[in-house]
């Protein structure tokens, strides 16, 4: 019998993936950082079930780990979304294939 | 001969030896200040170049002085001075100076025919526009003469030697933009070299053996005694001891200078110089020097033989035959020659051989003052006679040939007189003139000479020669009518005084050299001479003077009657070409000496030259060349490796690197998508990286 | 794992599938919500009923609406013309298959040695804010500064760019 981890653990990996696929494909800045958010939730994921099925859930690692996780991508969503929204106003488009002033 | 009390030797030196070196010295520094002179200054030149002469000659006078009376008093002078120049190695090269009778007297003879010639200079120079030069020259000579004179170093004596020749080389070539003028100096000084080169060796040669350069000094000196046994006993080549194979070389030094055969052919070209050169060098001191070196090292000449001092009696050395043998064929080579001449100068150059050689047969047979008696009036009254064709040739508008002058008696009658006294002088005329009695101690020398009598028969000879050539000489200057163009004309008194003085000293020096009274040769000798007459009556000596008496009027008659009072015209040949055209041709061609060494010597220098030539150019270059070929190539492979091996190289590398660069840069295009998916491309990597190490 | 486990797992699955796919962008934002809500389930099914409430409190409240917004004031309403997708949308594809693939195949790998059973844990919300304050007192200050200065940039980053069109 698998352990319940196993399912888990598939899930948060396959999130992971398609979060993934969406930052590398997707036109739209904003995209991408959903693609991230996406990410970062599925690692929470990770986090979380190795803290239920792990040793030790009473010293909380991997909960508080979990949600410190969840506070700073909070944090860096704002952030990244300030960002977009200037360089929108600056370049007047969000599009991704557009901006390669850093070329070179 | 007369045997004297033996003088006691007097050797420190007094004052006016140790001051002595200012005679050579102060005409030198003379020159020195004249060539820093500009040419307009003449006045001051020719001021200063006699002042400095009188200096020394007045110095000359107080040597002079000095030693006779140290004579007087019974002592021989001899006073040396030496020093020590410089040191090379162990050895010393020593110079010095010596005042003894011989110096003294030449001292004297040199400074005041000299000052006179000088002083004539003035005159005859006038209108040249390179007076000063001239008479920078002049001092020059002078002063090196002098230094000669003095010299008891034979090295010192070589150094004075050789400035002599320098300054002789200046004076012929004074007029050098003549190419005849330059050509002759040029002989001059080569010819002379050659006698030059056998001095050299010879001096080399007594230093080694003997050890010093010094002739006279306390004893060990080269002429000294203990050096002379040393150099007897060493036997060099065919048959001669060292002394006498010296003596040889040193000899052919004096040939050169001397103008003695074969070395005689630059003494007639010297004629292209001034005639006051021609004067004072070439009749009077530097073609004396070589007779003055043979005295000075007569000693070594005369080691061997059985002498009293200075006189050999019985047996000769091999040295002093030689010397006495190619005087003689001198005597008569050169007086045969001068019967032929038609340049005035040219008759009177001749003339100057001659007597040179009756010097050197003097010194061969009868030793030091035999020869130098005759070299002291032979100066005087022939630089009288060059003095006055000077004279003649002003007075003719510089013409030289005598087939053009003639008549010039009327005209110029002081010149006239003198030079009629400076003519009977050499010719020997009986008793009244100096001539007649030097000539005549060398005939009474060659007459007793144990070795041969050729000698002799060869000197009467030459002098019946002597009074023909010279009659033949005076009759076509002074004689006859004037054959030229305008009207001659007497010159200065500036010129003709000099004559005068030397017209007088060409009579008077006949007293000092008398049989009854040799007070000449018995200063020379360190011996009392009483006045007597019974010096006369020594057997065969009457003889003699009357045989040599006859000679001489036969030769002056004989010239008469050819060509006195004979109203010849310019372009008419000569009565003795007329008479004996074959032999004329030779004598006139000078024995075609000077053809015969251009066929063979000079042939041989050119084609030396040529050989020179070609080897340097073509061998040596050729090697210069190759060598510089390698390195050039050398040069060129270096330049082909910098430039494509390590330049290009090195720009190929750069070039690579920037492309890689360039393709890399591509990464960087600024698409932070692209920039992910190489981070996840990197994870999945590092990844599975990990997964297989840690499978293993 | 129960049917519950495989029901929740699609919503969250499939609202990321959604959220990545689809045009409008709105869509996709709500899209995103749905699956933080599949996500926050998935941590209640784990017990961590903090961290799931937090996570509906953070995310679906706070990020979601703040995506939304950041869509609506860049006009991301409007469909793009050439398209939504990268022109080189295969290989980023391919490189997420990549990605997925190793991961998958790890977890595969170890699953005979991962646990099995684990007792429920007895943690209480008193726990948390124990540990928070004693244990990791220290991260939650450095968060709290991290949130501060995200803030500021924030504001400042908007603030000028407001100030420059004026």
């Amino acid at each position: 019998m698998a352990s319940p981890l196993t399912g888990y653990l598939l899930v948060a990996a396959l999130i992971f993936a398609i979060g993934l696929a969406g930052a590398l494909t997707r036109r739209n800045a904003i995209l991408v950082l959903i693609g991230i958010e996406l990410m970062l939730n599925a690692a929470n994921l990770n986090l979380v079930a190795f803290w239920r099925y792990g040793p030790h859930p009473e010293a909380l690692t991997g909960m508080i780990f979990a949600i410190f996780s969840i506070a700073v991508a909070a944090a860096e969503a704002a952030v990244g979304l300030g960002l977009v929204i200037s360089i929108y106003r600056h370049a007047k488009t969000t599009d991704l294939e557009q901006m390669n002033r850093m070329k070179g | 001969m007369q045997e004297g009390l033996a003088f006691t030797p007097q050797l420190s030196a007094s004052n006016i030896a140790e001051w002595l070196w200012l005679v050579p010295a102060v005409p030198v520094v003379a020159s020195g200040v004249i060539a820093l002179l500009r040419q307009p200054k003449r006045k001051l030149a020719s001021g200063i170049a006699i002042g400095s002469l009188c200096f020394s000659l007045l110095l000359a006078f107080v040597a002079f002085g000095h030693v006779l009376s140290g004579w007087s008093q019974g002592f021989a002078v001899r006073e040396v001075v030496n020093f020590s120049w410089i040191q090379v190695g162990s050895a010393q090269v020593e110079l010095g100076w010596v005042l003894d009778p011989l110096a003294a007297v030449m001292l004297v003879m040199v400074a005041f025919v000299g000052l006179l010639i000088f002083i004539y200079s003035i005159g005859y120079m006038a209108e040249d526009e390179n007076y000063t030069r001239f008479f920078c020259f002049l001092s020059l000579f002078a002063g090196a003469m002098l230094g000669v004179v003095i010299a008891n170093s034979i090295l010192l004596l070589f150094m004075g030697w050789e400035l002599v020749g320098l300054t002789s080389y200046l004076l012929i070539g004074f007029w050098y933009q003549k190419p005849s003028a330059a050509a002759a100096a040029k002989k001059a000084f080569l010819t002379t070299r050659v006698g030059d080169v056998f001095f050299l060796l010879g001096m080399v040669w007594l230093f080694a053996q003997t050890g010093t350069l010094l002739f006279y000094d306390h004893g060990v000196g080269s002429l000294e005694p203990l050096a002379l046994g040393g150099l007897l006993v060493h036997h060099a080549a065919w048959g001669l001891t060292a002394a006498g194979a010296i003596g040889l070389l040193i000899f052919a030094g004096a040939v050169g200078k001397s103008g003695q055969l074969p070395l005689h052919v630059w003494l007639p070209d010297a004629m292209e110089g001034p005639t006051p050169v021609s004067a004072l060098i070439h009749a009077a001191t530097m073609v004396a020097a070589g007779v003055y070196l043979i005295a000075r090292v007569y000693p070594l000449m005369s080691a061997g033989a059985i002498i009293r001092p200075f006189v050999t009696a019985s047996g000769s050395t091999p040295a002093l035959i030689v010397v006495t043998w190619v005087g003689a064929s001198t005597a008569v080579f050169a007086a045969l020659i001068a019967v032929a001449q038609n340049d005035i100068k040219r008759i009177l150059a001749y003339s100057t051989v001659s007597q040179l050689g009756y010097m050197m047969a003097g010194l061969g047979v009868g030793g030091v003052a035999v020869g130098m008696f005759h070299l002291i009036t032979h100066a005087f009254f022939k630089a009288l006679l060059f003095m006055g064709a000077g004279s003649a040739i002003h007075g003719a508008h510089e013409e030289q040939d005598v087939r053009k002058m003639g008549g010039l008696k009327a005209a110029m009658p002081a010149t006239f007189a003198t030079y009629a006294v400076g003519m009977l002088a050499l010719c020997g005329f009986p008793l009244l003139f100096s001539g007649f009695w030097s000539k005549d101690g060398i005939l009474e020398a060659a007459q007793h000479w144990s070795v041969a009598r050729g000698p002799f028969y060869l000197l009467v000879f030459g002098a019946l020669l002597t009074a023909f050539y010279m009659t033949r000489q005076v009759s076509y200057v002074f004689l006859g009518e004037y054959r030229g163009h305008g009207h001659p004309h007497e010159s200065p008194r500036v010129m003709t005084m000099p004559l005068a003085i030397l017209a007088f000293f060409a009579i008077a020096l006949g007293a000092v050299g008398t049989p009854a009274w040799p007070w000449f040769r018995g200063f020379l000798e360190n011996r009392a001479v009483p006045f007597e007459t019974a010096g006369f009556s020594e057997p065969g000596l009457a003889a003699l003077m009357l045989t040599s008496s006859l000679v001489v009027l036969s030769g002056l008659g004989l010239g008469w009657w050819m060509y006195g009072n004979k109203s010849t015209k310019a372009e008419e040949p000569d009565a003795l070409e007329k008479a004996m055209p074959p032999v004329w041709a030779v004598l006139r061609n000078k024995f075609y000496v000077d053809e015969l060494y251009g066929a063979t010597v000079i042939a041989f220098y050119w084609w030396s030259a040529k050989v020179a030539d070609w080897l340097d150019r073509k061998v040596w270059g050729g090697i210069v060349a190759g060598v510089a070929l390698v390195f050039s190539g050398w040069a060129q492979l270096n330049r082909f490796l910098d430039t494509n091996v390590v330049d290009g190289g090195f720009d190929k590398g750069c070039e690579e690197i920037a492309t890689s660069g360039g393709l890399l840069a591509r990464v960087q295009n600024g698409r932070g998508q692209i920039y992910l998916r190489l981070l996840a491309v990197g994870v999945v990597i590092l990844a599975a990286i990990l997964i297989w190490s840690g499978r293993q | 794992m129960g049917v519950v486990f495989y029901l929740i797992s699609a919503l969250a699955v499939g609202g990321a599938l959604a959220a990545v796919l689809l045009k409008n962008l709105v869509h996709a934002a709500l899209a995103l919500t749905l699956a933080f809500f599949g996500l926050a389930l998935l941590f209640l099914r784990l017990d961590a009923q903090f961290a799931g409430f937090a996570q509906i409190l953070v995310y679906v409240g706070a990020v979601a609406i703040l995506v939304v917004f950041a869509i609506l004031l860049t006009r991301g309403s409007e469909l793009p013309k050439e398209g939504v997708f990268s022109k080189t949308w295969l290989v980023g594809l391919v490189i997420a298959a990549g990605v997925f693939a190793v991961l998958a195949w790890v977890v595969l790998q170890t699953g005979p040695w991962l646990p099995h059973e684990a007792a429920t844990p007895a943690v209480t919300v008193n726990d948390i804010g124990q540990a928070l304050m004693a244990r990791y007192v220290l991260p939650l200050e450095i968060v709290a500064v991290l949130l501060t200065a995200a803030l500021l940039g924030a504001v400042i980053v908007a603030m000028h760019e407001k100030e420059r069109t004026k």
